[in-house]
């Protein structure tokens, strides 16, 4: 039987040899065909906007953005831009972790706390929080609070659900046996249900940060006197169409760039799962 | 010498019928009891009321309070290594070198660091099996502990607990729907039937026991009858 395995082995391992060679052309060519079809409307936007098609009062040309963006970061102010922003983000975003994990810890764990704290809370996500923006200028005035608190309000919502969903759907049977190992309901939590919990809180983590940014860009189109979006608000008042674009690239890096971030965090927290693992 | 555990009229019933129906049952310690029934007779029930996951009403209810389950599936923590479900049984201090003592005792030391989810059926249920005796148990719960195994991991498996019995001598208490592993392995065998226990089999045969011999073919054609087979599907 082990004959008959290790052959099969060999088999499957020359078909990899001479698969190998025609599986990285083949990626090499789907990378390639993704590739064209952006590049092909980068250079026609390019086109048109040189022969003068495209006016830079409706969209600059993509070399201008280029140059735009290398001035604005030698001239320091896209980076200062960037560090206001970003610490909106993280400020607002830590806030949302901390009240929604609390949240959904108390409700997911008790059921005289998902009696309090799910049904107000279901109420509030039915709510399109953007359009607070203008209660919150009222309640905080017109400095960071009310941004903050925008990026805050709307990211709470994934984290609380996908938590407490998390806590709600673990195994009972997992329950039971650390209920055997004598582990009291403080070691039940620590060892099952929050490590059980995890993955759901982690993609609530990650839907939470593409919320905050969205909540960021829209808190900060409103009476900002700094960050990314100040520079948006001034560029245009004087038409520059370029800064705006390169802006709202910094907005996709940045969204990409935390998410990558926490896609690290599970790739590590979750090495334990099979797809993770492989 | 005084039982281990000492059951007296024990009912439980969920809204409907009895489930179990006055069960007296008493166990020696370091005596291997199994306990057999078709599936609804209340031997897992009774099982859970042993391992403290349900409460039920009795005259007399004795159960130590060092004991071990191990379950039908292994209900390892996915998220844990190997040694550290293993060592999730014990508060002690030296709780890793007790627990990489146990899994020494399982053959399972090349896997301490390996997680869960990647261990074959028999070594998991193997893992499960350390991570009971870790705690050194008093009466130690087995839940059809190989129901879910192939018929060749069953039989490696049932010298392994024959084995760790033997070393450990904890009082052993297996439910199982299988009539042979109960007769391989058990001082004494119990059928519930109806939520009451309606026979009891003592065997003497020594260890290791083959299934050529006749008077073991007996018990087990015996214990068949009993469970409604007939012996022509024995």
């Amino acid at each position: 039987m082990s004959d008959t395995m290790a052959s099969a082995q060999d088999k499957r391992q020359r078909a990899d040899q001479s698969a190998r060679p025609r599986n990285a052309d083949g990626r090499l060519w789907t990378i390639g065909a993704r590739i064209a079809s952006p590049i092909a409307l980068i250079v026609i936007w390019q086109v048109a906007s040189t022969v003068g098609l495209l006016s830079p009062r409706i969209l600059a040309a993509p070399s201008d953005i280029v140059a735009t963006a290398v001035r604005l970061i030698e001239s320091g102010e896209l980076i200062t831009g960037i560090a206001v922003s970003f610490l909106r983000v993280v400020a607002g975003f830590s806030i949302a972790v901390f009240v929604g994990i609390t949240l959904a810890l108390i409700s997911g764990l008790s059921r005289l706390g998902e009696a309090v704290i799910d049904p107000p809370i279901q109420m509030l996500k039915a709510m399109p929080f953007l359009g607070l923006l203008p209660l919150f200028i009222l309640w905080f005035g017109i400095g960071e609070a009310p941004k903050i608190g925008l990026v805050a309000f709307g990211a709470i919502f994934p984290i609380y659900l996908t938590l407490h969903g998390g806590i709600r759907g673990i195994d009972r049977k997992l329950i039971e046996a650390g209920q055997t190992l004598d582990l009291g309901t403080p070691g039940i939590i620590r060892h099952i249900i929050i490590p059980g919990a995890l993955p759901s809180l982690l993609v609530g983590i990650r839907y939470g940060l593409s919320v905050a940014w969205l909540s960021l860009v829209v808190g900060e189109q409103i009476n900002a006197s700094s960050g990314l979006g100040y520079i948006i608000t001034y560029a245009r008042d004087f038409l520059q169409t370029d800064v705006i674009v390169v802006c709202l690239l910094v907005y996709a890096m940045m969204g990409l760039l935390t998410d990558g971030l926490v896609r690290m965090i599970e790739a590590y927290a979750l090495r334990w799962r099979p797809q993770v693992i492989a | 010498m005084s039982n281990l555990v000492d059951i007296r009229q024990l009912h439980r019933s969920f809204g409907g019928p009895a489930i179990l129906d006055g069960i007296d049952l008493t166990i020696a310690p370091g005596e291997f009891v199994a306990l057999l029934g078709r599936s609804g007779s209340g031997k897992s029930t009774l099982l859970r009321v042993l391992s403290g996951l349900d409460a039920a009403p009795a005259e007399k209810l004795e159960i130590p309070s060092r004991r071990s389950v191990v379950f039908q599936e292994p209900r390892l923590l996915p998220w844990k290594s190997v040694m550290d479900n293993v060592a999730l049984g014990v508060k002690t201090p030296d709780s890793r070198s007790r627990a990489s003592q146990a899994l020494a005792d399982v053959a399972l030391s090349h896997r301490q660091d390996a997680w869960p989810l990647t261990l074959s059926g028999g070594e998991a249920q193997r893992a499960a099996l350390a991570r009971a005796l870790v705690r050194e148990p008093a009466l130690l719960l087995l839940d059809e502990p190989f129901a879910a195994l192939d018929a060749l991991t069953r039989l490696r498996m049932h010298d392994l607990v024959f084995e760790l019995w033997r070393k450990h001598k904890p009082a052993v208490l297996l439910v199982t729907h299988d009539v042979w592993e109960a007769v391989a392995l058990a001082d004494r065998i119990l059928v519930l039937d109806q939520g009451r226990i309606a026979r009891e089999i003592r065997i003497d045969a020594p260890h290791p026991r083959r299934r050529s011999d006749p008077q073991l073919t007996l018990v087990e054609t015996e214990l068949l009858q009993e469970l409604g087979v007939e012996p022509s599907h024995a």
